[in-house]
């Protein structure tokens, strides 16, 4: 999944001048999103990565974007973060133009704009996913090129590849809130099993009507699976 | 990534042609068999912990130019306002100026506002500036300060991506310095806890990373006041040449005194020289 442009990557222990900047940090991640009736839950793992060092191991990947719409970013974590600025900025000078809040639709669409028209420059895999009072909650994803499209439940990051067997076949529709966040967070700890650029805690948020709640899922709380 | 695209010249925006270039120049200089220039890197240990008062951040002062050191107490804590201060490893000049220049902007941003700056202003303007020129701008940082809100702490990267955490360490020194972090870590550290950990931090970068050495350099950031200390800790001080090497003198001269060689026979034969010819020819000194 690394893709250098000019630079060599450097052999971690031969290299004694060896500094970090020579890599790029990713967040070669999972995060997922489900819609619900009511909301949306979203999940993350809580890895960076340069090279083979983790460079934060809690690291906050559910980006708010507005109060009730938030997007989780996998990828390049300069480019990611640099994106979710600008939409940050365009969508809040847009609800202020408007006088309401926004629809998710919209910060999926800046998100698309963005991504779309600099495809070649940037690397960045993002969920968006939100309460509007129009159409509720909705989950977005706009994947690395800059596709838009809404789907009940999206996964995402180098640790989806792992779970979409799961989670195929373990969606149902019209689960609760409950059951999403019990399906997100073990969906997650798979992928985080499995997948070496994903790991740390979970990190959740439920966004509804009421609001948004957030809670972390920490390493040894995680649900367990079989070892093999 | 292939691509269908219409070629179109970018009107606006920074051009990174010469970056290009450059590649190409080196490749070529590679291929005679010479060497260009290499930049001068700071390989470095920094880091920096967030305590009960404020932050403490520590840096060694070695800065490297391929593999000889070129600096052995270079200063890596950089100003940038009166409470907020930022430790850099990377290309020496990048980190040299991007400080300069963020430290600029913020005294007029802070002198627009009529308030003492933020860290997440700074942080922001140094993650903007750094994404913008792609990671041609080589400057690894840990921006830290104390500000109306508390203490923050940022790790900064070349790309231009940033984490907000309690404790970071960054540069070639990194990976020791955040294995004592890890190690002894707490929250709400005292002071003196605080400067402890960041000293024995840096001195396992400096002890264990070739990129590393010389001094520790310490700044401790509190609400209203900066302790500088440069340096907390000269971890590597130059040796003194000995005068006396088992009850002998043993100096830098190698002029032995009379007498160490003992004189067994002298022999003394005069040559008379008779003066033939004598011829004086003046200077024109006029």
């Amino acid at each position: 999944m690394f893709i250098s442009h000019n630079f060599e990557m450097d052999s971690f222990s031969q290299n004694p001048e060896f500094t970090i900047h020579s890599f790029f940090t990713f967040l070669d991640t999972s995060i997922m999103a489900v819609e619900f009736e009511g909301g949306v839950v979203i999940g993350a793992d809580s890895r960076t990565t340069t090279g083979a060092y983790i460079a934060n191991r809690v690291t906050d990947k559910l980006t708010p974007i507005h109060e009730r719409i938030f997007c989780c970013r996998s990828g390049s974590a300069a480019d990611t973060q640099a994106i979710a600025d600008a939409v940050t900025y365009q969508l809040g000078f847009h609800s202020i133009e408007l006088d309401e809040a926004p629809l998710v639709q919209t910060a999926a669409s800046l998100f698309r704009d963005m991504c779309y028209r600099y495809r070649e420059e940037l690397m960045a895999g993002i969920i968006v996913a939100g309460w509007d009072p129009r159409r509720g909650g909705q989950v977005y994803t706009v994947p690395v090129g800059g596709m838009m499209t809404r789907q009940p439940v999206s996964v995402g990051g180098s640790g989806s590849s792992y779970i979409y067997g799961y989670v195929d076949s373990n969606y149902r529709a019209g689960m609760s809130k409950e059951e999403c966040l019990k399906f997100t967070a073990e969906a997650l700890t798979l992928a985080m099993e499995r997948d070496g650029s994903s790991g740390g805690v979970v990190r959740l948020a439920v966004i509804s009507e009421q609001g948004v709640e957030r809670q972390v899922i920490l390493g040894n709380q995680l649900p367990k699976f079989s070892t093999v | 990534m292939a691509s269908v695209s219409v070629c179109q010249y970018h009107s606006g925006g920074f051009s990174f042609e010469n970056c290009k270039r450059n590649a190409l120049l080196e490749a070529d200089i590679n291929k005679l068999g010479f060497s260009s220039p290499a930049a001068r890197k700071t390989g470095t240990t920094i880091c920096g912990v967030v305590y009960k008062d404020g932050v403490v951040l520590g840096a060694d002062t070695r800065a490297t130019e391929g593999m000889v050191v070129a600096d052995k107490n270079c200063s890596k804590i950089h100003y940038i306002s009166p409470n907020i201060y930022c430790c850099g490893a990377g290309t020496a000049a990048d980190t040299e100026m991007t400080t300069q220049i963020i430290s600029s902007n913020l005294e007029l941003h802070s002198l627009s506002t009529g308030r003492l700056p933020r860290v997440t202003t700074a942080n922001r303007m140094l993650k903007q500036m750094l994404f913008r020129y792609q990671g041609y701008i080589g400057a690894a940082l840990v921006l830290g300060g104390v500000d109306c809100n508390g203490p923050h702490l940022y790790s900064i990267y070349p790309h231009g991506s940033t984490d907000k955490l309690p404790y970071v360490t960054m540069g070639s020194g990194s990976l020791a310095a955040m294995a004592v972090f890890e190690d002894r870590y707490r929250p709400n550290m005292e002071e003196e806890e605080a400067k402890r950990l960041v000293r024995d931090a840096i001195a396992a970068g400096i002890f264990n990373d070739l990129g590393s050495g010389s001094n520790i350099d310490l700044c401790v950031i509190t609400k209203g006041n900066v302790d500088y200390l440069r340096p907390h800790d000269m971890a590597n001080k130059k040796g003194v040449r000995e005068d006396k090497v088992y009850g002998r003198p043993v100096t830098g001269s190698y002029r032995y005194k009379h007498g160490t060689t003992g004189v067994l026979t002298k022999a003394v034969t005069p040559l008379n020289l008779e003066v033939v010819e004598e011829s004086v020819q003046t200077m024109d000194t006029s």
